[in-house]
């Protein structure tokens, strides 16, 4: 393979609030079966890119439970493999990553130790499917010295948490702004780079010397003139889950025919680790309309427009409606949950109500000893 | 030096000629069970739960399914540095090649496995049942007994006792007599065909009985030890365990698990069985399903009905279909406004829009009534049934059936349907 993945799972987000407790954005559940990072981890794997380095810092336990075995996505190689780089004390340095750049270089050894020619960057909050040699293949014919890709999105509301770049006809980037007060640009960078692994590690090495740690802004920005920098642009469904709303809407697409086709059905597969969970089981009273369920649940109740993740056990005369019900929930008898992610783990008592607005769900944590254990 | 102190030899060859059109072209062992599970999977489950990391898969009839599902043992964490899985098909000779021809003599044709593992003792299982069992505990059981062999029995209604080997035991269940299949049987305690040997025991007899013809367990092996004054003990079991080798009996074990607390319990933590996972996408019901005591594997799409069912993995049952007390494996597809009533649907069926199956008075096959009974529809995998036709009770279908096939746009009840696959 031409190519070295590295994946940044190290991130947390304030505006993913609570749910973001428990675990890095990287681990959070999508759709049912899988985690944010199966998508960049699938990517990779399918581009075959056999040699990849998660990056991770933030509250890695739940990311690192998920990233036991590399076998699933088919990593566990003699040639390559799956590492897992976490920050660490050593003669020169006891810092934390201190940004994206800095946590590439306080790795510098696995970018100087590959010899592959290439690195593809990805982020682990990212849900799309991308053949990542489609990128480096327009990197080689635009002779570009980065390639990052990019998305154009229409939903206006939602675009000043990214980075948004304008481009020249041929599809040089001319103008990067991360995330502005202001802008009228409306395509976003989604966090996918391409770039020569010698360039790199020059352009990681200056900027440690002057004290510089952040990608985007140390490098990108910077070198927006001197270097070549390309947009590739995606044109299949992309989404960034780091907001409570936009992790709602994301698991919400998946009712959608289109995109849920579009990632169960065509290929390339996602993957993701297996647990072992036995088939769903619908009792008596059980009365499920336009919902994902996955396996190991239990249902006695109604559940509409919903999303149940792995081991959820709804009660007898329990409602869920629009609602994202994270992994081995027990939902007591009686109980009414209406526009609510309902954190993992949890016991939500008989007769309980929450209900949250229409587009801005509420988070629903109950601490209490899972029944399901 | 390798050591295993036990391992297991799964016996898995078997046609299973009882399920009919169900094993035409997969071994019994690999027939689909609980809606994502295969047979073979309880077994294999249970050796690793038990502590066995080293299990022979004696494989024969049609194991290409066979072969695929057990790969290297990933599933079942037994790809191992030393032992694990191995998949042991009948091999040529320099002399004297021959196929299995017997449960004893497929384990005599791999002394030279065992003997690589140096094991203390031989566990001796079969790949067709359904339970959940810890070998470990029979092998202490074993050696507090200083037995020679063990083998697990279970109580059965005495008026079922003689279609099994049935023993009878002295007050420490030391065997005292051993009858198979017996006409009157003296005792209610059957052999479950699971058999813990002390090795040299178990390669002396093998030895011994090398040119008996068709060398069975039950018949020969057993039979020889007991004349030998060997110790002989019965351990009872009486947990849940289910031989599903009848149609009747396969579909019974599956609907028992769609109780609202099922005897055989897959829900619990506590002994799970490992299957290769072949679909990961959740289920998705639209807004017109319904669904209500059923189980459903990974990656189904309802978009009708689906009752007291048990639903495999990436199954599409579409807008208004309807699917009563019925089995419905892998890879599927019900079209619209079709009906489907007590049948047993093998893996990548396409049922056609608007036909009815199960339909009509009970008739018995006209084939193979010791088969295709119970009032059941049997479907082989692969099978094409067209659009509007009507399939009665007690029938079989197996291969792509086109309208022709169907006079009067029916196949009346104990009808049955063979066509030739694309490579015969």
């Amino acid at each position: 393979m031409r190519a070295i993945g590295i994946i940044l799972a190290g991130g947390n987000n304030k505006m993913m609030k609570e749910l973001s407790n428990k675990r890095a954005i990287a681990a959070m559940p999508i759709a049912g079966s899988y985690r944010s990072i199966d998508f960049a981890l699938s990517n990779m794997s399918n581009s075959h890119i056999s040699k990849v380095a998660v990056i991770t810092q933030y509250n890695a336990r739940s990311l690192n439970e998920h990233l036991s075995s590399s076998k699933w996505w088919d990593f566990g190689r003699k040639q390559g493999g799956l590492f897992v780089f976490t920050p660490t004390i050593t003669a020169d340095s006891s810092y934390w990553y201190r940004g994206t750049a800095d946590s590439l270089y306080q790795n510098l050894h696995f970018l100087k130790s590959s010899h592959e020619p290439y690195v593809v960057i990805a982020s682990g909050d990212g849900v799309y499917k991308l053949d990542y040699n489609k990128v480096l293949e327009y990197h080689i014919e635009k002779k570009a010295d980065i390639t990052m890709v990019v998305k154009k999105l229409d939903d206006k509301s939602d675009i000043k948490r990214f980075g948004l770049v304008s481009m020249s006809p041929e599809g040089r980037i001319t103008e990067i702004d991360e995330k502005p007060i202001e802008t009228n640009l409306s395509t976003a960078s989604i966090g996918v780079y391409v770039i020569r692994r010698r360039l790199l590690i020059e352009l990681i090495e200056k900027a440690a010397e002057e004290d510089r740690h952040d990608f985007v802004k140390d490098i990108l920005i910077r070198y927006k003139n001197l270097k070549r920098i390309y947009g590739y642009k995606l044109e299949s469904y992309w989404s960034n889950i780091s907001t409570v709303n936009s992790y709602y809407k994301t698991n919400m697409d998946f009712l959608d025919k289109d995109i849920r086709n579009y990632f169960f059905k065509e290929y390339p597969d996602i993957y993701s680790k297996v647990d072992d969970l036995p088939p769903a089981k619908y009792n008596y009273g059980a009365n499920v309309k336009n919902s994902l369920v996955a396996s190991g649940c239990i249902i006695n109740g109604l559940v509409e427009n919903s999303v149940l993740f792995k081991k959820v056990y709804i009660g007898n005369n329990t409602v869920i409606k629009n609602s994202i019900i994270l992994n081995n929930t027990y939902i007591g008898d009686n109980a009414y949950i209406e526009n609510c992610i309902v954190e993992s783990n949890g016991t939500i008592k008989a007769n309980t109500r929450y209900v949250g607005e229409k587009n801005e769900p509420k988070i629903v944590i109950e601490n209490g000893v899972s029944y399901l254990s | 030096m390798i050591k295993k102190e036990m391992i297991a030899m799964l016996l898995a060859g078997g046609q299973g000629s009882r399920l009919g059109v169900l094993t035409a072209k997969v071994a019994k062992p690999a027939v689909t069970f609980g809606g994502k599970y295969r047979i073979i999977d309880f077994p294999l489950s249970n050796c690793i739960n038990s502590g066995i990391d080293t299990v022979g898969v004696l494989t024969q009839y049609q194991p290409l399914r066979l072969n695929t599902h057990i790969g290297i043992g990933i599933p079942w964490d037994l790809d191992r540095n030393v032992g694990g899985v191995s998949v042991l098909p009948p091999y040529e000779k320099s002399t004297n090649s021959e196929w299995y021809t017997g449960t004893a003599n497929a384990i005599y044709q791999n002394l030279e496995y065992m003997e690589t593992y140096n094991p203390d003792y031989v566990l001796i299982l079969s790949g067709d049942h359904i339970y959940k069992m810890d070998y470990k505990i029979m092998l202490d059981y074993h050696k507090a007994n200083n037995a020679d062999i063990t083998i697990a029995a279970m109580p059965v209604p005495i008026e079922e006792a003689s279609r099994f080997g049935v023993v009878v035991t002295d007050q420490d269940s030391r065997i005292t007599e051993f009858e198979e299949k017996p006409e009157h049987p003296k005792s209610n305690l059957a052999s479950m065909g699971i058999y813990i040997f002390s090795w040299k025991v178990l390669k002396e007899a093998l030895i011994k009985l090398k040119n008996q013809k068709e060398c069975d367990f039950g018949k020969h092996v057993i039979p020889y030890c007991f004349e030998n004054n060997k110790r002989i003990f019965a351990f009872e079991y009486n947990g849940y365990w289910k031989d599903v080798g009848t149609l009747s009996s396969y579909w019974e074990a599956n609907m028992e698990l769609i109780d609202i607390i099922p005897v055989f319990n897959l829900y619990e933590e506590f002994w799970k069985i490992y299957t290769k996972t072949d679909a990961l996408p959740p289920q998705y019901i639209s807004k017109d399903a319904y669904i209500e005591k059923s189980i459903l594997g990974e990656g189904t799409e309802v978009y009708g009905q689906v009752y007291n069912s048990v639903i495999g993995t990436s199954v599409t049952i579409e807008e208004g279909a309807v699917v009563r007390d019925s089995i419905i494996m892998q890879g599927t597809v019900i079209k619209k406004g079709s009906v489907v009533n007590k049948a047993i649907v093998a893996e990548n069926v396409t049922i056609g829009e608007n036909t009815q199956l199960g339909v009509g008075e009970e008739a018995p096959n006209v084939e193979k009534p010791k088969i295709y009974n119970s009032g059941l529809v049997t479907i082989g995998e692969n099978s094409v049934i067209p659009d509007g036709v009507k399939i009665g009770k007690n029938t079989a279908i197996s291969g792509e059936t086109t309208p022709e096939d169907y006079p009067d746009g029916m196949l009346p009840g104990g009808g049955i349907i063979i066509k030739a696959g694309e490579d015969e």
